[in-house]
C-alpha cells in the first residue's frame, strides 16, 4: 500500500453483473416508467465496453439471476475502499441476495472481506461517497444508522459522516465525486442542503461542481495511468444542461456514457460497477 | 549529601536542581535526605518503592529526609535557609510554626500526617509569610518541618517497611496530606503555623515522570513549584526545545487523565501526594512535517505509537501494519534477512489491539520494503500516515446530548466534533463557535449564526459530572487558543477569590512556537530511539475511555447532586438575595476601582450557585475517609463517596461562609476586611479566621449564602473562542498581578456583563430566550459599558479523613471598571492566617463547621442574571436539545453578554467569563465569582469567594478559614475584604449514595 489515503480514483478492477430479463417488469422503482429490456441490456453492455476495452480495467462479469431483478446495480452489494471489501446488506429485502455472487468474487480478488451481519443494520452501496479522504453515508430509505456504524468500523482509518438523504433513493443519486476534492452535486435544493452539510461536517475542503440536473450529477471519476483524469458522465441527449457543465472540466478525458433505461430503475452511472484497486504489491 | 548519597542520588541531584532557586532549602532537605541515607533500610525500601511505584519513590525520597530532620532537625533546620519569602508577604508567626514541627518530627504517622498538613499549610503560609519574621528560626524548622512533613508521609510508610502498605499509606497520605495540606493543613497551621511558615519553598518533593519511551523521569521539585518547572525540567531531561506541543499529565483522584498546568502549583492540581505525571503529546501537530526537530518528531511518534497500539487512535489493519513497518525501520533499521526467527522480535512489540499474527507477518513484508530509509525518514512516513488518520489528534470525551443519547466530543486542531458511536454526526468548527462554556455537568457552545439564521444558538451536552465538563472545556479552550489564535490569551485572575475557571491556556500557539521553532540553531541533538515495548501501558491506552467511564458514575451521582444543588441553589428566595447582594456588590464596584482582573473578560466568571463546589466538597470528604479506612479502596470508594458526599454536603447546612466583601465605593481599592471566622472550629487553633484581610478588592466580595446554595460556581466558566485576545503576558507566574492587569484590560476592553446566579437573574429569566438576552446585554454594555464578571466557587470538597482539607471556593469578582488601579486582587488565603485578617467581623465560626464557606463578594450576580437568561434562552430557543437542562439552575449561569459588539473592544468572541477556579488541592472548594461592572468610565469589581470547606470533625474551620483569607487577599493584594460570612453546616458527612 502506497500509504493511506494515496491514489484516489486509481483502479485495476471492475466488477459488474449482466441485466436480469426480470428487471423491466421487477426491478425496484420510485417512478413508474416502462422500460425497454433490450435497449437495458445493450446499454449496459456498452457501459461494461467502455470500462473494459476504453479504459482498460480487468472486469469481472457476474452472470445475471432472474431472481433479483435489481442485481445489475453491483454498487449496492459491496462498498470496497483500499484492501477492504464491505459486504453489505441492502436496504431492500428482495435484494439481499445479490450479496452472495459479489461476495465471492471479491473473495476471489484477495480483498478483505468485512460482511454486515446485524440483522438490524442496512446499507446501500449507493449511500456510501467515498471521497478520498472520509466517508459520507446518507441516511436513507435504504440506509440506516447501524448500517453506517458497521461501515465506520470496517473503514477505521477515516471519518465516516452521516448524512441526511433529504430526496431522491440513495445519496449517490445527485451527488459523487469528479475529482479529487471535487464533489458534483445537483442543483435541486435538498441536493444543495445535502452538500451543505458535508462541508460543515468535513474537516476538508471540496469544490463543488454544481450540474442542473440532479441525476447528472452521478459520474464516475478515475485516475487511470496513462489516461489521467478519467470521468464518465450522462449523455448530451439525457441531460444537454448538466452535459455541458460536464464539458468545462478541461483536465478530464471526458466519455459520455449512455444511462438512459436503467435510470427508470433509479439506477445511475456508478450503481452498475464497483470499482477496486487491486496494486501490485501488497 | 552525605555518605548515603548513592542511594538517593537521583533524588538528591534533582532537589540541587530544583534547588537551583532554593539552594538553601534543597541543600539543607538533601543533608536531611541523607541522614534518613543513614537510615539505610528506610532508604532502601523508599528506592525500592520509587523503582516500583512511582508513588513510593518521590515518598520515600522523602522519607528518609524526614527522619534525618526528625533526628537533626535542629541541625539540618538552621542548615537550611529558607527561602520561603518568595511571594510570602504575609507574616507567619513563628510560634505557632514551631511546634508543629517538632510533632512531626517525631514521626509519629498520625502526628506526621498532621504535620504534614502543618506543613503544606505552613508552607502556603509560609510563602505569604515569609518574607516575614517567618524568616528567622522559625522559617528554618518549618522548612526542614515541611520536608520532613511530606516525607513523613512516605516515611512512615517506608519506615513501616512494608512496601504495599507503604504505598497504601503513601497514597493515603498523599491524598489526606494534599487535601489536609490545603485545608487540614490549616487547623493544623494554626496549632504549628509558625513552624511550617516561610520556607515551604524548601521542601522538596520527587516526581515521577513516564516518558513516551516507557522509561521514568525522576526529578525533585519544590513542593511549592509550579507545573511549569517540572515541565520544563522534563523537556530539559528530554532535550526537547518544540516543546509546546507536549504536557504533563497527572491522574486524579477519579481516575481522570489531566493535563497539569504550568501556570499553577502542581500541589494544587494533583490534590493528592501522588507526584506521578507523565509526559505526553498535548496538541497534535497537524502537518508534522513543520516540526523543526527530529527528536520532537520521535516523540510524537512515540505517543501515536502508544496511541496505535492502545486503540486510542483506531486504524485498520493495512495502517497497522504499515506504521509498525516504519516502527521498526525507525528501530531497527532495515530488515535482516539472516534473522533467524524474524517473528519473534515482531510479536514481542505491540503495534495493534487486535495484533494477530497475521498482522505481524503483513508488518514484516512492509519493513522488507523500507530498506535504505534512516530512522528519521521512517518517522516522517509514520507520521505522514498517522496525521491522515481521521481520529489523529482527537480527544475524546464522553457525553449525552440533550436528548440523552450517548455521544463522545472530539476536540481538535479544526472544533468540536460530535460523534455517536462511531459515527461523525456533527461537526463545529472553531470559527463557527462564538463561546464555550460549561456549568455544573452541562458543557454549552454556542454557535455563530448561519447564513439564513438570525441568532446564535446554543448547544448543550451533559458530560458525566461537573469535573468532566470542566475538563472538556478546558481541553477546548486550550485547543481553540493553541490553534486558532496567534497568542494566547490573557488569564482571567486571581487564584482564590475568583470562582470562575480563569482558566485559560498559558503556553504558546501554534503560531508562536512554529516562529520559536524557525529560530532553533543548534544542531540536530543524538538521540536514542528505543524500542516500542511498553506501549500498551495501561495509563496511557486506558486514560481516555477508562477515565471517563470512572467519571461517569461520579458524574452520575454528581448530576443528581447538581440537581438537588440546582433546586436549592435556584430558591427564588435565595435568587433574589443573590441578586441583591449581587446588586450591592456592583454599586460598590462601581464605586469601588475596578479590580484589576481583565481575564474575567472572556472568561466569563459565573457566580454559580454553588451546587457544584458542594458536591465536590462532599465528593472529597467522602474520598477522604475512606482513605482513612483503607488507602487502597480509598480510590474507588471515593467517587462512590464523594457522590454521597455531595449530596449530603447539600443537605447539611452546618457550612461555615465566609463572606469577604469588598467593597470600592469609589474607584480605588478599598481595602475590605475580611472577617475570617473560623472559630473554634476545630481544634487548635481558633485563630479563627478573623482575620482582617486588608486586601484592598476593588470588588466587592459578595458573600453567597453557601448554606443552601450550593456553590457551583466552579463548575461554570465560559470562554468565547472567537475573541481576538490580546495577548496575555505571562499569566502564569503571577496570576494574580496579571491578572490584575488583564481585568483592567478586559474591562475596559469588555463591556460584556456577565451575570451569574443572582438572583434577579434567574427568576427571571434564565430559560428566556437568548435573543432578548443578547440585547440586554448590548444595552447593558453600551450603557454601563460595564463588564461583568462573577465567578464563583463554591464548596470545596471536604474530605473528612483528610481533615482539614477545606474547600475553598473563593468568589472573586474582578470587576475592571473606571478605575484602573483599583485592580484589586483579592486574596484570601484560608491556609493559616486567619491571625492575619485578625478581623474576623463575618465570620461566625462554629466549633465545628465541617463546612466553611467563604463567600466573597458576589458582586456579580444581577448581571449575572440577565446573562443566564439570555443564555438559557438562547439554549431553550435554539437548541431545543441542550438548553432545556441548564435553565433550571439559574444561579448558576454565568453568562457573558458577551462579545457584545459594542463593548468588546476586538474581541469578538471574547469571553465575558465567570471563571470558576476550583482549587482541588484539597479539601477545600473555592468558588469565586467576580463581577466587573463598567459604567461611566466606573469600574467596579466584586469579588465573591465561596469557600466550602467539607472535612470531618477534624478539620480546623478556622485554619481554612483564615486560609482562604489570605489566600484571597494574596491574590487580590488590591482588594479589601469587605466581608466574611460564615455558614457551618454540619451534616452527616457520610451521606454516600
Amino acid at each position: 500500500m502506497a500509504g493511506l489515503m494515496a491514489g484516489f480514483g486509481h483502479y485495476t478492477h471492475a466488477v459488474v453483473r449482466g441485466v436480469p430479463a426480470s428487471l423491466a417488469a421487477e426491478a425496484l422503482r420510485m417512478t413508474d416508467a416502462e422500460v425497454d429490456l433490450s435497449k437495458a441490456q445493450r446499454e449496459h453492455e456498452a457501459y461494461v465496453e467502455v470500462l473494459r476495452t476504453k479504459l482498460g480495467l480487468e472486469v469481472v462479469e457476474l452472470p445475471a439471476d432472474e431472481s433479483l431483478p435489481d442485481c445489475v446495480f453491483v454498487e449496492d452489494a459491496a462498498v470496497v475502499c483500499g484492501d477492504t471489501a464491505l459486504i453489505t446488506r441492502p436496504g431492500a429485502e428482495s435484494r439481499r441476495r445479490e450479496t452472495e455472487l459479489m461476495k465471492g468474487a471479491l473473495k476471489d480478488l484477495n480483498l478483505n472481506l468485512v460482511e454486515m451481519t446485524d440483522e438490524n443494520a442496512t446499507l446501500d452501496g449507493g449511500d456510501v461517497l467515498f471521497t478520498g479522504r472520509e466517508f459520507f453515508v446518507g441516511l436513507s430509505k435504504r440506509t440506516n444508522q447501524r448500517g453506517a456504524e458497521i461501515l465506520a468500523d470496517a473503514f477505521k482509518d477515516y471519518a465516516v459522516s452521516t448524512v441526511p438523504v433529504l430526496e431522491g433513493l440513495h445519496l449517490k443519486s445527485f451527488c459523487s465525486m469528479g475529482g479529487p476534492g471535487l464533489i458534483v452535486i445537483g442543483s435541486s435544493e435538498p441536493a444543495q442542503k445535502t452538500l451543505k452539510i458535508m462541508q460543515q461536517m468535513s474537516d476538508h475542503r471540496y469544490d463543488k461542481l454544481t450540474v442542473p440536473d440532479d441525476l447528472a450529477a452521478n459520474c464516475i471519476y478515475m485516475n487511470l495511468p496513462n489516461k489521467g483524469h478519467v470521468l464518465l458522465h450522462c449523455t448530451p441527449e439525457q441531460y444537454p444542461e448538466s452535459a455541458k457543465v460536464f464539458d468545462k472540466l478541461k483536465d478530464h478525458m471526458l466519455i459520455p456514457v449512455c444511462n438512459k433505461e436503467k435510470v427508470k430503475v433509479d439506477g445511475a452511472l456508478t450503481c452498475c460497477s464497483v470499482l477496486i484497486n487491486k496494486k501490485a504489491n501488497i | 549529601m552525605t555518605t548515603e548519597v548513592g542511594s538517593e542520588t537521583e533524588v538528591k541531584e534533582k532537589a540541587e536542581e530544583s534547588a537551583a532557586q532554593p539552594d538553601q532549602s534543597e541543600k539543607a532537605e538533601e543533608e536531611t535526605e541523607e541522614i534518613a541515607n543513614a537510615e539505610g533500610e528506610e532508604k532502601e525500601k523508599e528506592k525500592e518503592k520509587e523503582k516500583d511505584g512511582k508513588e513510593g519513590k518521590g515518598i520515600s525520597r522523602y522519607l528518609p529526609t524526614w527522619l534525618k530532620k526528625q533526628k537533626s532537625l535542629s541541625q539540618t533546620s538552621p542548615t537550611k535557609e529558607v527561602p520561603a519569602t518568595e511571594e510570602a508577604v504575609n507574616k507567619v508567626t513563628q510560634d505557632e510554626e514551631g511546634p508543629t514541627p517538632e510533632v512531626n518530627g517525631h514521626a509519629e504517622e498520625v502526628e506526621e500526617k498532621e504535620a504534614e498538613k502543618s506543613e503544606q499549610v505552613t508552607e502556603k503560609e509560609a510563602e505569604s509569610h515569609s518574607n516575614a519574621s517567618a524568616d528567622t528560626e522559625p522559617a528554618k524548622e518549618e522548612k526542614v518541618e515541611e520536608s520532613p512533613k511530606k516525607s513523613p508521609e512516605e516515611a512512615k510508610e517506608t519506615t513501616e517497611g512494608e512496601g504495599a502498605e507503604e504505598q497504601k499509606k503513601e497514597q493515603e497520605g498523599e491524598a489526606e496530606g494534599v487535601e489536609e495540606g490545603e485545608g487540614e493543613g490549616q487547623a493544623s497551621i494554626f496549632q504549628s503555623p509558625l513552624r511550617l511558615v516561610r520556607k515551604t519553598k524548601m521542601k522538596l518533593v520527587v516526581c515521577q515522570v513516564s516518558l513516551l519511551d516507557g522509561t521514568d523521569f525522576t526529578c525533585e521539585v519544590e513542593k511549592r513549584a509550579k507545573g511549569q518547572y517540572l515541565f520544563f525540567k522534563v523537556c530539559e531531561h528530554l532535550n526537547l526545545l518544540e516543546k509546546d506541543y507536549f504536557g504533563l499529565t497527572y491522574t486524579d483522584s477519579h481516575e481522570q487523565k489531566c493535563w497539569l498546568d504550568p501556570t499553577k502549583e502542581i500541589k494544587r492540581q494533583i490534590r493528592s501526594n501522588n507526584w506521578q505525571f507523565a509526559f505526553n503529546v498535548k496538541f497534535y501537530p497537524p502537518d508534522p512535517s513543520l516540526l523543526t526537530e527530529d527528536i520532537t518528531r520521535y516523540l510524537l511518534c512515540l505517543q501515536l505509537r502508544e496511541d496505535v497500539a492502545s486503540g486510542r487512535l483506531p486504524c485498520s489493519f493495512v495502517t497497522h501494519a504499515l506504521l509498525g513497518s516504519y516502527t521498526l525501520q525507525a528501530e531497527f533499521g532495515d530488515y535482516e534477512p539472516d534473522q533467524p526467527r524474524p517473528l519473534d522480535y515482531v510479536s514481542q512489540r505491540t503495534f495493534a489491539p487486535n495484533q494477530n499474527k497475521e498482522m505481524e507477518e503483513k508488518i514484516l513484508e512492509l519493513h522488507k520494503s523500507h530498506r535504505g530509509m534512516t530512522p528519521a525518514q521512517a518517522d516522517t512516513q509514520f507520521l505522514e500516515n498517522a496525521k491522515k488518520l481521521s481520529m489523529y489528534g482527537v480527544d475524546l470525551h464522553h457525553a449525552k446530548d440533550s436528548e440523552g443519547v450517548d455521544i463522545m466530543l472530539g476536540v481538535c486542531a479544526n472544533g468540536l466534533l460530535v460523534y455517536k458511536d462511531r459515527l461523525r454526526i456533527n461537526r463545529f468548527a472553531w470559527p463557527k463557535i462564538l463561546k464555550i462554556s460549561y456549568k455544573r455537568n452541562n458543557f454549552y457552545i454556542k454557535i455563530r449564526p448561519g447564513e439564513t439564521e438570525q441568532f446564535e444558538s446554543t448547544v448543550g451536552f451533559k458530560l458525566q459530572n461537573h469535573r468532566s465538563a470542566k475538563r472538556l472545556w478546558k481541553v477546548c479552550v486550550e485547543n481553540h487558543s493553541f490553534f486558532r489564535l496567534n497568542a494566547p490569551e490573557p488569564p482571567p485572575k486571581a487564584r482564590f477569590l475568583t470562582l470562575g475557571s480563569k482558566f485559560r491556556y498559558s503556553g504558546r500557539t501554534q503560531a508562536q512556537t512554529r516562529v520559536a521553532s524557525s529560530l532553533i540553531d543548534r544542531p540536530a541533538p543524538n538521540f536514542e530511539r528505543t524500542s516500542s515495548k511498553r506501549i500498551s501501558r495501561s495509563l496511557d491506552g486506558a486514560p481516555m475511555i477508562s477515565i471517563t467511564e470512572a467519571g461517569r458514575d461520579t458524574a452520575e451521582n454528581g448530576r443528581e447532586l447538581h440537581s438537588d444543588s440546582k433546586d436549592h441553589d435556584k430558591t427564588q428566595d435565595e435568587v433574589l438575595k443573590h441578586q441583591a447582594s449581587i446588586s450591592q456588590l456592583k454599586r460598590s464596584f462601581m464605586e469601588a476601582p475596578p479590580p484589576s482582573p481583565p481575564q474575567p473578560n472572556q472568561w466569563e466568571k459565573r457566580l454559580t450557585s454553588s451546587p457544584a463546589t458542594t458536591i465536590r466538597v462532599q465528593q472529597q470528604q467522602v474520598v477522604s475517609e475512606p482513605q482513612t479506612e483503607a488507602a487502597a479502596a480509598a480510590d474507588n470508594a471515593i467517587s462512590d463517596t464523594k457522590e454521597p458526599a455531595k449530596t449530603t454536603e447539600v443537605e447539611i447546612e452546618e457550612t461555615v461562609v465566609v463572606q469577604e466583601v469588598s467593597k470600592a465605593p469609589k474607584p480605588g481599592l478599598v481595602t475590605v476586611t475580611i472577617s475570617s471566622p473560623p472559630e473554634e472550629h476545630t481544634r487548635e487553633q481558633e485563630v479563627k479566621v478573623g482575620e482582617e484581610v486588608e486586601v484592598a478588592v476593588e470588588a466587592k466580595a459578595v458573600k453567597q449564602e453557601s448554606v443552601s446554595s450550593e456553590s457551583e460556581s466552579e463548575e461554570e466558566a465560559e470562554y468565547h473562542p472567537n475573541v481576538s485576545v490580546s495577548f496575555s503576558n505571562t499569566q502564569i507566574p503571577e496570576e494574580k498581578e496579571e491578572e490584575e492587569e488583564v481585568e483592567q484590560e478586559k474591562k475596559e476592553e469588555e463591556k460584556t456583563s456577565e451575570q451569574d446566579t443572582s438572583a434577579p437573574d434567574a427568576p427571571a429569566l434564565p430559560v428566556e430566550v437568548s435573543q432578548p438576552v443578547e440585547t440586554t446585554i448590548r444595552e447593558g454594555e453600551e450603557d454601563t459599558g460595564a463588564e461583568k464578571k462573577n465567578a464563583e466557587e463554591e464548596q470545596g470538597g471536604v474530605t473528612e479523613e483528610s481533615t482539614d482539607d477545606p474547600m475553598l471556593t473563593p468568589e472573586e469578582a474582578p470587576n475592571g471598571l473606571t478605575l484602573p488601579e483599583e485592580s484589586v486582587t483579592m486574596t484570601a488565603e484560608a491556609e493559616e492566617e486567619p491571625k492575619m485578617n485578625g478581623e474576623a467581623s463575618l465570620v461566625e465560626a462554629e466549633p465545628r463547621p465541617q463546612v466553611i464557606c467563604c463567600s466573597e463578594p458576589p458582586v456579580v450576580k444581577t448581571e449575572m442574571v440577565t446573562i443566564s437568561d439570555t443564555f438559557a434562552a438562547q439554549k431553550t430557543e435554539i437548541a431545543t436539545k441542550e438548553v432545556p437542562i441548564v435553565h433550571t439552575e439559574t444561579k448558576t449561569i454565568t453568562y457573558e453578554a458577551a462579545q457584545l459588539d459594542g463593548n468588546g473592544d476586538g474581541e469578538p468572541g471574547v469571553l465575558m467569563t465567570a471563571q470558576t477556579i476550583t482549587s482541588e488541592s484539597l479539601c477545600t472548594t473555592t468558588t469565586t465569582h467576580i463581577t466587573k461592572t463598567l459604567k461611566g468610565g466606573l469600574s467596579e469589581t466584586r469579588i465573591e469567594k465561596r469557600i466550602v470547606i467539607t472535612g470531618d470533625c477534624d478539620i480546623d474551620h478556622d485554619e481554612a478559614l483564615a486560609q482562604a483569607i489570605k489566600e484571597a487577599k494574596e491574590q487580590h493584594p488590591d482588594m479589601s475584604v469587605t466581608r466574611v460570612v460564615v455558614h457551618k453546616e454540619t451534616e452527616l458527612a457520610e451521606e454516600e449514595d
